[in-house]
């Protein structure tokens, strides 16, 4: 390994050594390219109600059927799969800005502070997610944003544990007590030289997150409390097709196998991230 | 020892209270109450019957005084009763316990049983074809929807090969079955349901495990285990799985709040009158004395499961207790 090179390179290098990592990245590019062009992949209007064909097995010109309704199973699939991964990556966003947040505060001050961001940590983590989710869906009405802020809310304290941990052995290094000794601010110090330093972890959990969010907006549309028909979203999907599954079982399999598929996708890519950064793996 | 067993139960107060104001919160935060609850069995109850039935339940009180006679209440174990039937709470709770804990014991037991064996044959084993088979076998099982696991093998149990019933605890006639026919008939009913249960379970345990194995057998203990000559045998299965299981049984403390929550949704996919099934219900229609009452003690063995985990890290590992 050539010394000259950055640790992002020499991560993306480890990282492009380990397969199942590129198979869960290429899973990963190929789900956002379709999502991105859905218009240009999607054979039909994902909308459009044909009541001569309603719920038709796999064929030629619909190649994963029709559902209860005549609409394309495959091109409600695609249109389905935006949502689902905006929910994804806003769900994330939020749950990671609050935990960076909290976290750095906890890490960075200890002290009571510390105290009583971590026993809030504690007291999220001992309550079912799916009752908080459930308890504000009641409060705020489903829908596609209040099932990105629910999630984001109720996933903060893993990425605020990992922050706080970070800070917590970042600030004592000689670099940061330097900034501090030439009268940088706490927030400069925290913002500039901790932050960044601090932000790998972070890139793991957020990776993970995607597709723990993706999981969870799956099952509240599946329990008809998140995404509402007739947007699709693969949850939402799946919800229809429970209704119908003595009768055509195609509307359950391929949406599922499209959540299965991107989920494993991240998974792959957060845990092949995770062993690129770790040194030890490094030989 | 004995100090920081007494500051860390101390510290469990204030998260109990925590968790009792934030989930009271959320659901008085919601509109609906009792008298909508009610309602649902009467549409036409009138403003005046509506606004008798708000004060019944208190419900006319601002928060704090809401929140500290439930609180009175609940401390002596009295859990209220339920809105919808006006039923106790305890007993709906007993009522609809047995079913999902004996889901969850079954499918715990067949996890442990299938989990153990594969994380540690993948450990000792690494990089071969079976610990590659399985690595990929827990990536699936961590990515699986399992309300989507569960819709597919109805179709093929249910729909498709007509083997298994697809939804309820028993059959509509086993009224008339005998003792032997009705135990055979349930445990037909709980084979789907206790399969999915633990198929999401399998994947993590059997990481959890193999990664455990892998962090013990790299020890210098089991190196001088080795190097006295003990047969590889007997450094596995005596030296080496003993401390690997250890925090194996404080994962299970942790586990529960995501049994709840999974019972939720199986339970609502096969149509079982269980826990899940209940705490959805309570949510959903606002019956708050049912939801806390199911919540609460959930949050507080989820609680102690945490603190019994912790006094058995502090046992093992002194560090611990100076923090």
């Amino acid at each position: 390994m050539n010394n000259t090179e950055s640790f992002t390179a020499q991560t993306l290098h480890y990282l492009m050594k380990n397969r199942l990592a590129v198979i869960g990245g290429i899973l990963v590019l190929l789900v956002f390219i379709i999502s991105i062009f859905a218009p240009l992949f999607a054979p039909y209007n994902p909308s459009t109600i044909d009541i001569r064909n309603i719920l038709i097995g796999p064929n030629l010109s619909h190649p994963l059927g029709t559902d209860d309704l005549g609409r394309d199973v495959l091109s409600r699939m695609i249109w389905g799969g935006r949502i689902s991964l905006e929910v994804g990556f806003v769900a994330v966003g939020i749950a990671t800005i609050i935990g960076i947040f909290l976290g750095a505060i906890s890490g960075y001050y200890g002290g009571w502070i510390d105290s009583a961001i971590m026993r809030s940590v504690d007291i999220m983590l001992s309550i079912p997610t799916i009752f908080l989710v459930l308890a504000v869906i009641a409060i705020l009405e489903p829908s596609i944003i209040n099932i990105m802020i629910v999630i984001g809310l109720t996933s903060w304290m893993e990425p605020a544990r990992l922050i706080r941990a970070e800070f917590i052995s970042l600030k004592e290094r000689e670099f940061v007590i330097a900034a501090s000794a030439m009268g940088a601010s706490d927030g400069r110090i925290i913002l500039r030289h901790v932050l960044p330093n601090g932000l790998s972890p972070i890139l793991v959990s957020a990776t993970m997150g995607i597709g723990g969010a993706i999981l969870l907006e799956s099952a509240l549309s599946f329990l008809g409390l998140g995404v509402q028909p007739p947007t699709p979203s693969w949850g939402s999907l799946l919800s229809s097709g429970k209704d119908n599954i003595e009768i055509a079982w195609w509307l359950s399999a391929f949406p599922g196998l499209a959540i299965l598929i991107t989920v494993l996708g991240y998974n792959l890519l957060g845990e092949g991230i995770r062993d690129a950064l770790d040194p030890r793996q490094r030989e | 020892m004995l100090t920081y067993i007494i500051k860390r139960a101390l510290l469990m107060v204030p998260i109990l209270l925590g968790i009792t104001v934030l989930s009271f919160g959320v659901m008085r935060l919601a509109p609906g109450g009792p008298a909508e609850a009610q309602m649902d069995f009467s549409a036409k109850a009138s403003a005046e019957a509506r606004e008798r039935l708000r004060k019944l339940y208190g419900a006319d009180q601002p928060f704090y005084k809401q929140y500290a006679t439930w609180l009175n209440k609940f401390v002596t174990l009295d859990f209220g009763v339920a809105f919808a039937d006006g039923r106790k709470v305890k007993d709906k709770i007993l009522e609809r316990l047995p079913i999902t804990l004996t889901i969850n014991l079954l499918s715990l037991g067949l996890v442990l049983l299938i989990a153990i064996p594969i994380g540690i044959l993948s450990a000792t084993r690494q990089y071969s074809l079976l610990d590659r088979f399985t690595t990929m076998f827990v990536f699936i099982g961590f990515s699986t929807p399992s309300f989507w696991l569960a819709l597919l093998l109805i179709y093929l149990f249910g729909v498709q090969w007509g083997i298994l019933p697809i939804s309820g605890i028993q059959s509509l006639d086993s009224t008339e079955f005998s003792a032997w026919g009705k135990l055979t008939d349930k445990a037909h009913h709980l084979v789907l349901p206790v399969f999915v249960s633990a198929f999401g379970g399998l994947a993590g345990f059997s990481r959890y495990v193999r990664n455990n194995m892998l962090e013990v057998m790299r020890q210098d203990y089991i190196r001088t285990a080795r190097a006295k000559g003990l047969s590889e045998n007997v450094v596995i299965y005596q030296h080496a799985l003993r401390n690997a299981l250890m925090p194996v049984i404080t994962i299970l403390g942790l586990s529960l709040p995501g049994i709840i929550g999974g019972s939720a949704i199986m339970e609502q996919v096969f149509g079982i009158p269980g826990m899940g099934q209940l705490m959805f219900q309570s949510v959903m229609s606002r019956d708050y004395n049912l939801a806390m009452g199911i919540l609460v003690p959930a949050a507080f063995l989820t609680m102690l499961g945490n603190f019994l985990a912790d006094i058995g890290y502090a046992f093992t590992d002194p560090r611990v207790r100076l923090h």
